[in-house]
């Protein structure tokens, strides 16, 4: 087996290994640890009532998992700052926070900006478009930094293996993972296509860890956290976790491709600045993931572009046309 | 408490405090009313709410044979049992989309109403008394019941009162709206579906006369045209109609779904037999098949206006200032009725659009019904409604 399948195996978590809510709280009281929610905003009235009230109701007042719900705003239209206060949320204008800089508007903003407004010692990220939210989405995500002090970073991803009866179907992420960072991981980063989701908004992780990376402000924060936070600690102080299914709208395929946009420049301003270009010329192998018998493997693809010359170059061409 | 005077003093403070517990009571409303459960498959439902009444340490939680959840709140003196029961199964089947909007004032969704706030209601009750330091001196046995709806025809509750050993001395039935409805008589009711199929056989050369449609049209007719009493008060409902499948076939089958409901039992069979005969007639007349089956019935009955259990509930929602709406019911109250248990069903909230999607309920009217819920069970418990 290899190693990345290893650290597969061994980091990769289902939500409902962590059904014991009492005894997670019971070791994060022990190790003194605070948790702090953050959801990003951007007019999301109708799924923030929902988010906060399930979110304080089952990890606040039943189990003391978080110890603040924050909503950070990057300046909605519609009323959802004023649903998220009502329903008992602390709710920021994303502007507010660090006041003397120069604002700048995108989901990036307000994930940064939450390193320096929230208090917690673990900051878990969740966002606020999902309609099918429940407490897993949380504590799916910062269970594996309570049990275990070496994960730093914890991802969540989408796609439940189980009631399967086949062999093998394909897996994986959204269209843009698939297409656009699947393969810009096999040739620059293979260690990094061990993350099932890369994209998803959805992830917990260390104060100490967050202070020290950079975030872009736009699409790309989600990508060049997996590259700053490998490059940094790697590959070990990640794992990932199942949350089932997750329910949210689905983006026109123009808006995937604004998205693939601002990707790139931040993937290329990392792989230069980390020179991994010149490493990749030899690599031929795509890795996607498929499941089998509920376990995820990756499925190595090999793919050889060969090339030929202009036909210029060919002298039986050159000899027939008189070149 | 001494006696329900001092209870009534207290009751508007109480649906001020209750507004503390809102956050908790509608998680259990949405992640209750997002799991889809129509009648006969409520199973998922029933295992969540399990798992609440473990959580909040309720004695003997269980799933009964018919599938009914099932949890005791033991009391200090446990001599008489009340029973608090909220129907577990909605009419969305498990394709609709179960998910719950909530803005600042309502929540909307599939089965909000009847009966997923209900259900919350009655699962967040436990946690409500055990924090406001309420308790009970008698056994609370809290049921979410199963096979309520249409063809379920209350075959969870009945097998409960079949089977179950508690000793039932009181019921409490939750319904999500509206509030301020006392229920505590039920009326006369039978309900059933009508088909009727254009043979196989049909010799199709008779071009055009013949579609289940025009069948069954002329079944509502008679229907329509049958006496009904003005006293004793009775109705027919003419619930839904389904039928054919295009525009340009002759449609094979149609159906009508419908309830007749009567203070007197006996307008109700005779009018159960009339449209036995008019089925038979129009069957024999067309050559259709046509088909009646009769697959629910209630039988008036239930407690006087003056009964002290319905005198408490009104003096409950009196001092909450809540109108109260006297209405018969044909649902779970019938089947404590048949066994002559005296019992009651109350409203949550206020509500809109039931049985359709959008169904929508208040969020601020909560705190009203449950205090008028917790006082008419604190009220039972003192003993004020002997």
């Amino acid at each position: 087996m290899s190693n990345l399948q290893n650290w597969i195996n061994k980091n990769t978590y289902h939500h409902s290994e962590f059904w014991d809510l009492k005894k997670l709280v019971e070791i994060k009281e022990k190790k003194n640890l605070t948790i702090s929610l953050c959801l990003p905003t951007l007019n999301e009235e109708k799924t923030i009532g929902k988010e906060v009230i399930i979110f304080k109701s089952e990890l606040m007042e039943r189990y003391p998992l978080l110890d603040e719900i924050a909503v950070i705003d990057s300046g909605s239209d519609d009323n959802t700052l004023e649903v998220a206060k009502n329903f008992g949320a602390d709710t920021y204008l994303a502007s507010d926070i660090l006041p003397g800089l120069e604002p700048k508007r995108g989901k990036g903003e307000n994930l940064w900006k939450a390193i320096y407004q929230l208090k917690g010692d673990i900051i878990v990220y969740v966002d606020a478009d999902i309609s099918n939210i429940h407490p897993r989405f949380v504590y799916g995500l910062v269970a594996p930094l309570i049990y275990r002090d070496e994960v730093k970073y914890v991802k969540g991803f989408y796609d439940r293996p189980l009631a399967f009866s086949g062999n093998v179907r394909a897996s994986g992420g959204g269209r843009v993972t698939e297409i656009l960072v699947r393969p810009l991981f096999s040739l620059f980063f293979p260690d990094l296509t061990a993350m099932i989701q890369p994209l998803s908004g959805e992830y917990a992780v260390r104060r100490e860890v967050l202070e020290k990376i950079a975030f872009p402000i736009g699409y790309g924060v989600e990508t060049s956290h997996l590259i700053d936070v490998y490059h940094m600690y790697g590959l070990e102080a990640f794992a990932q976790t199942d949350l089932d299914k997750r329910v949210h709208e689905n983006k026109p395929t123009q808006a995937l491709g604004k998205m693939s946009f601002g990707i790139l420049q931040t993937f290329i301003k990392r792989a230069k600045a980390l020179g991994v270009f010149e490493k990749a010329e030899h690599e031929t192998i795509l890795r996607q993931f498929q499941v089998r018998q509920n376990q995820y493997e990756q499925n190595l693809i090999e793919i050889i572009e060969e090339e030929r010359p202009p036909m210029i170059e060919n002298a039986e061409y050159r000899k027939k046309f008189g070149k | 408490m001494k006696d329900i005077k001092s209870l009534k003093k207290e009751l508007p403070g109480l649906a001020i405090k209750l507004k503390k517990y809102r956050e908790v009571l509608l998680a259990n409303l949405v992640m209750v009313g997002e799991i889809p459960a129509p009648t006969f498959q409520e199973s998922k439902r029933i295992e969540f709410i399990l798992n609440r009444f473990d959580e909040a340490g309720l004695t003997d939680s269980s799933i009964d044979d018919a599938g009914n959840g099932i949890g005791v709140l033991s009391g200090t003196d446990s001599k008489a049992t009340l029973l608090l029961n909220a129907h577990a199964d909605t009419i969305f089947s498990e394709k609709t989309d179960h998910t719950m909007q909530i803005s600042s004032d309502t929540i909307t969704g599939p089965g909000v109403a009847d009966n997923a706030i209900g259900l919350a209601a009655m699962v967040t009750l436990p946690y409500i008394l055990e924090d406001l330091d309420l308790k009970l001196k008698n056994d609370l046995v809290l049921m979410a019941g199963v096979k309520s709806l249409g063809r379920g025809n209350l075959e969870g509750m009945r097998f409960f009162l079949e089977n179950s050993s508690f000793k039932i001395k009181n019921a409490i039935c939750v319904e999500g709206i509206q509030l301020g409805r006392l229920s505590y008589s039920s009326i006369g009711m039978l309900r059933g579906e009508i088909t009727c199929r254009v043979p196989e056989t049909y010799d199709w050369s008779r071009f055009g006369d013949s579609s289940a449609i025009l069948t069954l049209n002329e079944v509502i007719n008679k229907i329509n045209d049958m006496r009904l009493p003005r006293r004793p008060r009775t109705s027919i409902v003419m619930g839904s109609i389904e039928g054919g499948s295009s525009f340009n076939t002759i449609a094979r089958d149609a159906t009508l779904r419908f309830e007749v409901r009567s203070e007197s039992q006996d307008v109700v069979e005779r009018a159960g037999e009339t449209i036995h005969d008019i089925v038979l007639e129009v069957s024999s007349k067309t050559g259709d098949d046509v088909e009646l089956d009769i697959f629910a019935k209630r039988i008036p009955g239930g407690i006087p206006y003056a009964h002290p259990l319905t005198r408490c509930a009104r003096v409950v929602m009196e001092s909450l200032g809540i109108e109260p709406r006297l209405a018969p019911s044909i649902s779970e109250l019938s089947a404590l009725i048949d066994k002559k248990i005296p019992a009651l069903t109350l409203g949550v909230t206020i509500g809109e659009r039931t049985f359709k999607t959008n169904e929508t309920i208040q969020i601020e009217p909560i705190y009203k019904g449950l205090a008028h819920l917790i006082g008419t069970i604190l009220a039972i418990d003192g003993g004020y409604c002997e």
